[in-house]
């Protein structure tokens, strides 16, 4: 097998490109640990955004004159980029959306309502986002079908043998399921839930909001059916996401939204679909928004996945070093080793929300609640946990101040 | 003092570690809960009347510092008092007993257990529900 070298990323040259960073946080130098939330932007994404807005803006796909060229131009280019980022084969199986959100819920609409119904099993994990949980559970709901959740194990790793169990409840139609957690950093096997659900003509939907900024993703590999990433996680804009979806799926599916550009002919008696992927397009879309993920796609590109991940795996194995040192702090989920750089955790005796306000007073930000993954915090036993999450800038100086501003916040509630 | 000294001065701590009126009423009038959709904080507050007074009220919860205390502090402010009373009682008075600054976040926080209060009492003696109250749509009312 050929080795690439794979240049080592440097994470404090790389902090020069996020203006964010020259700014203090009451009087500290910003600790941003809540990358897993939305991540800060590069000036090469900002720039990229004013010089569209100041060169180049138009509406798409109805203009002839040279603005509108070049406003498609630049729409249908960071399409390309996107479809090259997830290794898709065509374009068409490229849908921008507003977020992840929205484009699983536009593959529980626009197919569950089609395709589900009464003693069928709708399945999501207990690690899934409140993102594609709800969206699956509501669906399954308004068609009759049955819903259910896979089981983790103590370590916060999903439980694919109680598959074999839940598929006495009914005819499985879907999985729902998550590439990286939110909440724990689990990385999930999809390659094998997709080997799986093939046997059984399972449709899998990944949820890969947190993959998509962090590790090389492609969908031909992972074998999944669809897959939702967002823009704003990844160094983007926010108001912008990316549905991938296999294109014989997508061919045979209703749109979801309705309205302009999403139309091939209008008549009083019928209209028909455009072609994809615009058919799941309604409306002027996010264009700027679609031009910074582009130019985010390249900032990336050009860093190289492989080495953003394993930046962020160093920096995982360093947190959980330095936080296991804590007195009566509590990690939750699998060994670095097996985990993305999100860290979950708390401290005895003090709530998440006062972790969080306390280690703001020390420039750090991270986050603090259920993450929407309630389903997951219930089966944890807490209502709540503070999370630090890692990306290409993070240094592990940052790491260090989390780790002071979590022996004040100790010492506070003593 | 810091910011951070007088979000957390003594009498919030003292509070939050030793929360007044905590627990159950094992007759109570009128019970209900609440969250906070944000955090997933919760608070269940039971009230026992006698005629119109509030003869006792206990609360049990899960949550930050800010909401334990400040609904313990209420605890100890609503006791004896009307239910008609407390039902019209405006947030101000008890975030002048909370005597924090707060930051809009922090704001639902400390009015969770009023709000689940105001709930309680609208069960027990169909009190007015106030509807300025951020998060009380959540409530469940049943």
């Amino acid at each position: 097998m050929a080795v690439t070298a794979q240049a080592k990323l440097d994470a404090r040259k790389l902090r020069a490109d996020f203006p964010i960073f020259e700014q203090q946080i009451h009087g500290k130098p910003l600790a941003y640990l809540d990358s897993a939330n939305s991540s800060q932007k590069p000036r090469q994404v900002l720039d990229a955004l004013r010089e569209f807005y100041e060169t180049s803006y138009a509406n798409v796909h109805r203009a002839v004159y040279e603005l509108g060229l070049r406003s498609d131009a630049a729409y249908d280019g960071a399409r390309r980029k996107a479809q090259a980022f997830v290794n898709a084969e065509t374009t068409a199986e490229v849908i921008f959306t507003r977020n992840a959100t929205e484009g699983l819920n536009l593959v529980a609409y626009a197919w569950g309502l089609d395709n589900l119904g009464p003693g069928d099993l709708v399945l999501a994990t207990e690690l899934e986002h409140h993102s594609n949980f709800v969206p699956w559970q509501y669906i399954a709901g308004r068609t009759g079908a049955d819903f259910a959740a896979v089981p983790i194990d103590d370590n916060g790793e999903l439980r694919l043998d109680a598959l074999e169990e839940l598929e006495k409840r009914g005819r499985v139609k879907l999985i729902a399921v998550g590439l990286v957690s939110n909440s724990l950093g689990t990385i999930n096997p999809i390659e094998r839930i997709s080997a799986w659900a093939h046997e059984r003509d399972v449709v899998v939907v990944v949820d890969a909001a947190q993959a998509a900024p962090h590790r090389p993703l492609d969908v031909r590999a992972l074998g999944c059916d669809f897959l939702a990433f967002t823009g704003h996680k990844m160094c983007g804009p926010s108001g912008i996401g990316v549905l991938w979806g296999r294109r014989e799926l997508l061919e045979r599916m209703s749109p979801f939204e309705l309205g302009g550009e999403m139309i091939s002919k209008v008549t009083v008696e019928k209209t028909t679909w455009n072609t994809l992927p615009h058919k799941f397009e309604a409306g002027t879309p996010p264009i700027a928004q679609a031009v910074g993920l582009g130019a985010a796609i390249d900032y990336l590109t050009e860093i190289g996945l492989p080495a953003i991940e394993e930046h962020e795996a160093e920096l995982t194995r360093y947190a959980w070093e330095r936080l296991s040192e804590i007195p009566g702090l509590t990690l939750y989920g699998p060994p670095p080793e097996r985990r993305a750089g999100i860290v979950s955790f708390n401290l005895e005796g003090v709530h998440p929300h006062d972790v969080a306000q306390v280690v703001d007073a020390e420039g750090v930000a991270v986050r603090a609640g259920h993450h929407c993954n309630q389903p997951l915090m219930t089966r944890l036993g807490v209502n709540a946990t503070t999370r630090a999450s890692f990306y290409l800038y993070t240094v592990p100086e940052e790491i260090d101040s989390l780790v002071e501003g979590l022996l004040k916040a100790r010492k506070l509630f003593q | 003092m810091s910011e951070l000294d007088s979000l957390y001065r003594e009498v919030i701590l003292d509070h939050y570690k030793n929360p007044r009126g905590h627990g159950v009423i094992d007759d109570a009038d009128a019970v209900a809960e609440g969250q906070n959709p944000l955090c997933g904080d919760e608070v269940s507050i039971a009230v026992a009347f006698e005629g119109d007074t509030i003869a006792d009220v206990k609360f049990q919860g899960r949550g930050c510092a800010i909401s334990q205390a400040a609904t313990s502090m209420l605890m100890d402010m609503v006791k004896g008092r009307t239910a008609q009373e407390v039902a019209t009682m405006s947030r101000d008075e008890l975030l002048d007993e909370v005597g924090i600054p707060l930051t809009p976040v922090r704001l639902k926080c400390a009015l969770l257990g009023l709000g689940v209060l105001k709930v309680a009492l609208h069960k027990g003696k169909g009190t007015p529900l106030p509807d300025e109250w951020a998060g009380l749509e959540e409530l469940e009312l049943s």
